[in-house]
């Protein structure tokens, strides 16, 4: 009887917001039932726990766009308490081993539900990215990096002049929100879904003049 | 029936990387017409044809007076037109979710425990081959999902709401690989959900046999595997949210033609 009670749960959620409700629902109303749907539809499962759902001034913002874009203030905000979160690193070392960072491009695995705790992510770069020529499968979500370095005319990473490109470009793999409030990019920083050595990897992969990315 | 499937699989391989700037798409319709006349979802169709009809369940009785929405024991046109709202229980309802409700109801099975059942196990192997059964039932229909009861609305906005949600470690939503026209992952072409064709060719594709796991899959499955992707916590077969999301797909896929049980790769 109480797992009925349960299962059932979700059904209240529909009607007990809906009395007198002729044409649509209000704005209330869905919000109210989104939450209360989202509360008794998903439990946690490995390590995708529930705080999962729980989500950040950027996250709720553009959620709430639902596609469209933000108006300028809010997006400039958002845009600056993402910024605020970047964390250069501390040794000044921008750049790691592009091979290692091409295996993390390639790797899409990590923090789903099936994924054990502690183990290393990838960057699923490839899933939205074309970056290396030689790799025909690439997805299409993001643009294309291929030529990332080149193109930008970063000849050498650690000349003063390519300094703005390399830290944007740090930034951007740390916290893509930084520069577009509702970049369809993970954080890979912030987010701790990779750890700065792999984004040294992955930046070496972009800017590294002898990464295959920029021949 | 294995081998041949093997032997298309490999053949299937040989595309991606001898031309892989050929639309996928191309690829995926060659692959899919090369096995039209034996599509593996037929032997689910036929077992769920015969599970409908055969009396089964502590109460030892058929499903052939179960409501699907068009009326006790009517299968035709049926998956066309859900999620939609039941009177009888009071909620929105997809395939998945009705058919429980009959198999506790009439049946007297406990549809709490099927729901808990992982996917491919126990009874959710029946339900894999009832939903094969119902939705060929309804194949080159077109969807008119009813919008007309007001919890029927709700659960269309909850769905929008819910396609749209950021969430989790990678800030994911369904719209972040749903949302517009023309993105792939990697190679996979990517239906646009919020509209047709996208909307009516993603959602009226499933269940569909998926060669890859050798499985039938619902719609349950399909989303409960894009939650996964999404880095989201698990969500409840037959779920509130998930029937909502089906809302949401179907309705925008309005005037699209079914073609489940489909061939995925």
């Amino acid at each position: 009887m109480k797992k009925k009670t349960y299962r059932h749960a979700g059904l209240l959620a529909f009607s007990a917001v809906l009395a007198g409700c002729a044409t649509g629902p209000s704005t209330q109303q869905v919000d109210e039932a989104t939450q209360q749907v989202l509360k008794s539809s998903f439990r946690e499962q490995g390590i995708a726990k529930l705080d999962r759902l729980v989500l950040d001034a950027s996250n709720k913002a553009c959620s709430e766009a639902a596609g469209a874009n933000l108006d300028d203030k809010l997006a400039k905000s958002i845009e600056a308490a993402n910024l605020a979160t970047v964390k250069l690193p501390a040794d000044g070392k921008f750049l790691g081993d592009w091979r290692e960072g091409e295996k993390i491009a390639q790797n899409g695995r990590g923090l789903t539900w099936s994924d054990k705790p502690g183990e290393a992510n990838g960057g699923s770069c490839y899933n939205c990215h074309q970056i290396s020529k030689a790799e025909l499968s690439f997805g299409s979500i993001g643009p294309s990096l291929y030529n990332y370095g080149k193109i930008r005319g970063v000849a050498d990473p650690a000349s003063p002049g390519s300094r703005a490109i390399v830290e944007y470009t740090w930034g951007k793999l740390w916290n893509a929100k930084a520069y577009n409030a509702c970049s369809g990019m993970p954080r890979f920083g912030h987010a701790g879904i990779l750890n700065e050595g792999q984004i040294r990897d992955v930046m070496a992969l972009l800017l590294d003049p002898k990464s295959p990315v920029n021949q | 029936m294995k081998w041949s499937l093997m032997g298309l699989a490999a053949l299937c391989v040989l595309p991606l990387s001898a031309a892989a700037q050929k639309s996928t798409a191309d690829g995926i319709a060659e692959y899919r017409a090369m096995l039209q006349d034996g599509n593996p979802a037929e032997l689910f169709e036929a077992r769920g044809e015969g599970l409908w009809k055969q009396a089964r369940g502590p109460k030892n009785v058929s499903l052939e007076k179960c409501d699907l929405g068009k009326g006790p024991g009517v299968v035709k046109g049926a998956f066309v037109e859900l999620p939609r709202y039941f009177a009888d229980t009071q909620r929105v309802q997809d395939l998945e979710s009705r058919l429980l409700t009959c198999m506790e109801t009439q049946q007297g099975f406990n549809a709490a425990e099927i729901a808990k059942t992982p996917f491919g196990a126990g009874e959710q192997k029946t339900l894999e081959s009832l939903v094969a059964f119902i939705s060929a039932e309804s194949r080159d229909m077109t969807f008119n999902l009813p919008q007309s009861h007001s919890q029927e609305k709700l659960a269309y906005e909850v769905g929008k709401r819910l396609f749209y949600l950021r969430g989790g470690p990678y800030d994911f939503s369904c719209a972040s690989c749903h949302g517009e026209d023309g993105k792939r992952v990697r190679l996979q072409d990517l239906p646009n959900l919020t509209k047709n064709p996208g909307a009516g060719n993603g959602f009226g594709a499933w269940p569909a046999y998926r060669v890859s796991s050798g499985e039938l899959w619902s719609m349950q499955r399909r989303l409960n595997d894009c939650y996964r992707q999404q880095r989201f916590p698990f969500p409840g077969f037959a779920s509130d949210a998930t029937i909502a999301l089906g809302v949401y797909m179907g309705v925008n896929g309005k005037g699209g033609v079914s073609t489940a049980p489909a061939l995925k790769r």
